[in-house]
């Protein structure tokens, strides 16, 4: 049984903040559960797939974030507990839905989990996505460890079924990836049929019914701002004339703060967790009770500015700051000591910071950035559209999307000019070809392509735009931990009762009018095939098909024959120089193969001048 | 309860993040809380692994530069790149085999030199443990028990409130059945170095 729908209450285990939420959605009786992955989300995700093949949870992974969040408006608005969750920007994909959701409100309890990445560990900005609750009206909790992340999701329900609304759980890197002791609770049932009862003038939005939801979305939020300020996730902690406000991890690092500095008879913090609509009340009467303020929240000043604006209409004149020069930044994460610094200066703390090692003498370190796997069909694939744009003598423009194949763009591949967003690829190359008169190839994964690809390329073709695109099609959502997709063989998953599409039918019918499909391990007739389709006047497809390596081993599917590097070879190291896989290295100033890193893809082989990389016979 | 501050760092795949779930289950046992954060860096693609565990009283659950009080490197140059998490009063305790990154294969650094690595680290700290952790993990039975060598030899130092027996139990109850025997005597070995060091 999977551990996270164990029946113990009382019971302490330790959790990945992902696996405290998922656990938190069973014991409040999810029944319904949609996604599209994205860190630092996606083991959220998994773990309630993992768990509705052995119960009646229902799970499903959308085509993108927008699909998923209107297929579990659905399931909500039939009276089930439904929970949609994604990645920070993946909550711009779905702002359509949301908006408009937010006015419609839901009849069972819709929790939407957005995961914000401050720092940017893997994702591409550091958006602050409580300003959604502010732009669509909807409320906010925002945990501050993953034993309150666990807690906070059945408190979520629940308020989604008093106000009638989706309710938004926020969180960032620092709960999704950290672990904690978690107390289990008891599992609500689960109710997995409900009902839609038709009433189109509370359900289609046209902009008499609209009109009259927007009035009801903002009593609800009034009806919000009651909950808010008499929640338990809005409390105040010590007591003294100094005022500290804070959300999320950051609470961690001021709670801390004022324990080491010996403040705790002097400063008070508001911790607040139900962050929209803040608690208005409950702020002003914090406030009256303080000679001076600091508000520590990581990302915007969203709470500074709401608390200024209470603290005018109060016609208080006390010091409110958070942001600034001297203060805290907008940019990246805190720390537990930067938060401790800030603090003391703040309010005039004596305190001086332990003096840090002096590392000024430790010589330059080589990097170790990430890098495609040892055989990774990518680097094939970006070496053929390298060298056929070679040979043809055009000068290219390499816009790019979001998944492993990002990394193409480090040396010496360097197969990256322009990525913004999911999808980005295709549209922009319509932009580029139009704007300059540049070789435009453009490069998308088969899981991106079903994302946000497929709409770009119907454009392209209406438009009758002039590029290529290589469809990189490695059978599985690769980057975020081998997810499905719609061009996915599900059997690989031992799952039947789904359906597969075709990328190339897809192409077809939206009519490109030159698809080649290329197995990018065969270098010369991939090169071959590319440069046809590079010649041609149009939008041309290439479908670049072979499985992920990594994923192909855990299905046990690779046949490895590792290959080494034979006395033939004259040094000329163009296998190193022009495709730097993982599996090579120097010794004596010669390369050689690691035979356990090699998967046997042979690229370097086809590639090396003097054919001195060979398989490797008698294997040890 | 004193706050103790841990932070281990690998390369992908080295087995860092089940090294630290044995730290935490093992703390569990005892009661004594808990706190681990984790930066995977996609770790399935070569990059840097890293893991900050607080142990006892304290909310926060990352390791600002220059607080942590241990420090274990799976890798001799993974250890050095975190050198700005430690101070004079920290102890490291480092494996010495080397796992160069790509960016050296193909001449785009240099790797350092382990016996200067060594003493840049010794001139830094209170205490350096190293050793050849690879050549251990291959006595215990496979060279990818290095991370319980590792986490052998932490325990020694005794600057964790974890005991060798509770972590010994998390290895008999927590770990693969196969590899139970395997990872004791990983544990023992590693134990046993960093006594000697």
């Amino acid at each position: 049984m999977h551990k996270l729908l164990t029946e113990n209450p009382g019971e302490k285990m330790i959790l990945l903040g992902n696996e405290a939420i998922a656990r938190g959605a069973i014991e409040a009786g999810v029944a319904f559960a949609t996604t599209y992955p994205g860190t630092p989300s996606s083991e959220l995700s998994l773990n309630l797939f993992q768990m509705s093949q052995e119960s009646d949870l229902y799970f499903e992974y959308g085509t993108n974030e927008k699909v998923a969040l209107e297929v579990a408006s659905g399931a909500a608005n039939s009276g089930l507990r439904t929970m949609c969750m994604m990645k920070h920007v993946g909550l711009n994909v779905a702002a359509d839905p949301l908006m408009t959701l937010a006015y419609v409100g839901v009849t069972g309890g819709f929790v939407i989990l957005t995961a914000d990445d401050p720092f940017m560990f893997s994702s591409q900005n550091e958006q602050d996505n409580r300003y959604y609750g502010k732009l669509s009206g909807l409320p906010i909790l925002e945990p501050s460890s993953v034993e309150e992340a666990k807690e906070m999701v059945p408190y979520a329900f629940d308020l989604s079924e008093k106000l009638k609304e989706p309710v938004l759980l926020r969180t960032t890197t620092r709960i999704n990836h950290s672990t904690g002791v978690v107390t289990l609770g008891e599992i609500r049932p689960r109710v997995t049929k409900g009902d839609f009862k038709k009433d189109p003038f509370n359900y289609v939005t046209v902009p008499a019914v609209s009109r009259k939801l927007h009035v009801r979305l903002l009593e609800n939020i009034e009806k919000a701002t009651e909950i808010s300020q008499k929640s338990e996730y809005n409390f105040i902690k010590g007591d003294g004339a100094w005022g500290i406000v804070c959300n999320g991890v950051s609470y961690s690092y001021v709670a801390d703060a004022v324990k080491e500095l010996n403040i705790e008879d002097k400063a008070k913090i508001l911790r607040i967790g139900f962050s929209c609509p803040m608690p208005e009340t409950l702020i002003k009467d914090f406030l009256k009770g303080c000679e001076k303020v600091l508000i520590v929240e990581e990302g915007e000043p969203y709470m500074e500015e709401a608390i200024k604006a209470f603290g005018q209409e109060e016609g208080l004149t006390l010091p409110i700051n958070g942001k600034g020069k001297e203060l805290l930044s907008r940019l990246y994460e805190f720390d537990p000591a930067m938060i401790r610094q800030c603090v003391a200066t703040y309010f005039g703390v004596p305190y001086t910071r332990p003096v840090l090692p002096d590392i000024s003498d430790v010589p330059e370190m080589p990097q170790r950035p990430p890098n495609l796997c040892a055989g990774c069909s990518h680097r094939a694939t970006y070496y053929a559209v390298k060298k056929a744009a070679e040979e043809e003598g055009v000068e290219t423009i390499y816009p790019t999307d979001i998944g492993c194949y990002t990394l193409g763009f480090l040396p010496p591949l360097s197969m990256a000019d322009y990525v913004i967003c999911m999808g980005s690829s295709v549209s922009s190359s319509c932009g580029f070809s139009k704007a300059t008169d540049k070789k435009v190839i453009s490069f998308i994964g088969d899981s991106t392509f079903f994302h946000s690809g497929m709409t770009g390329l119907a454009s392209a073709v209406f438009n009758n735009h002039n590029f290529t695109l290589v469809i990189l099609d490695n059978s599985i959502t690769a980057m975020t931990g081998h997810q499905p997709n719609p061009g996915v063989d599900m059997e690989n998953f031992n799952l039947s009762g789904y359906g597969r599409i075709s990328i190339e039918e897809v192409v077809k019918a939206l009519g490109v009018g030159h698809i080649t499909v290329i197995r990018p391990y065969k270098l010369k007739k991939s090169i071959d095939a590319i440069k046809e389709a590079i010649n041609y006047k149009g939008v041309s497809v290439i479908i670049s098909q072979e499985m992920c390596t990594l994923y192909a081993k855990s299905l046990k599917k690779l046949k490895i024959r590792s290959f080494t590097v034979s006395d033939k070879c004259k040094n000329h190291r163009d296998c190193l120089n022009e495709i730097a896989c993982p599996a090579f290295f120097l010794e004596d100033e010669r390369v050689k193969i690691d035979p356990v890193t090699c998967v046997g893809c042979a690229v370097c082989a086809q590639i090396c001048p003097e054919n001195a990389i060979l398989p490797l016979k008698n294997k040890e | 309860m004193d706050t103790k501050r841990l932070i281990i760092v690998a390369v992908g795949g080295q087995g860092n993040l089940l090294a630290s779930r044995v730290l935490s289950e093992a703390a569990l046992l005892t009661d004594i809380p808990v706190r681990m954060s984790e930066i995977h860096g996609m770790a399935q693609r070569g990059g840097v692994v890293e893991s900050a565990i607080v142990f006892g009283d304290a909310e926060s659950n990352i390791i600002s530069d220059g607080e942590a009080d241990v420090l274990v490197g799976f890798e001799p140059l993974e250890t050095l790149r975190a050198l700005n998490k430690v101070n004079s009063k920290s102890v490291v305790i480092t494996n010495l085999s080397p796992l160069p990154p790509f960016t050296v294969s193909i001449g785009r650094g240099v790797y350092p030199d382990l016996e200067n690595l060594q003493g840049l680290i010794r001139a830094k700290t209170s205490k350096l443990i190293a050793y050849d952790g690879i050549a251990l993990a291959k006595e215990a039975g496979n060279v990818l028990a290095l991370n319980i060598v590792l986490v052998g030899s932490l325990i020694q130092t005794g600057i964790l409130p974890v005991t060798a027996e509770n972590v010994k139990e998390i290895i008999k109850t927590k770990t693969k059945k196969a590899f139970v025997d395997t990872n004791l005597k990983a544990f023992d070995l590693g134990f046993s170095a960093a006594a000697g060091a």
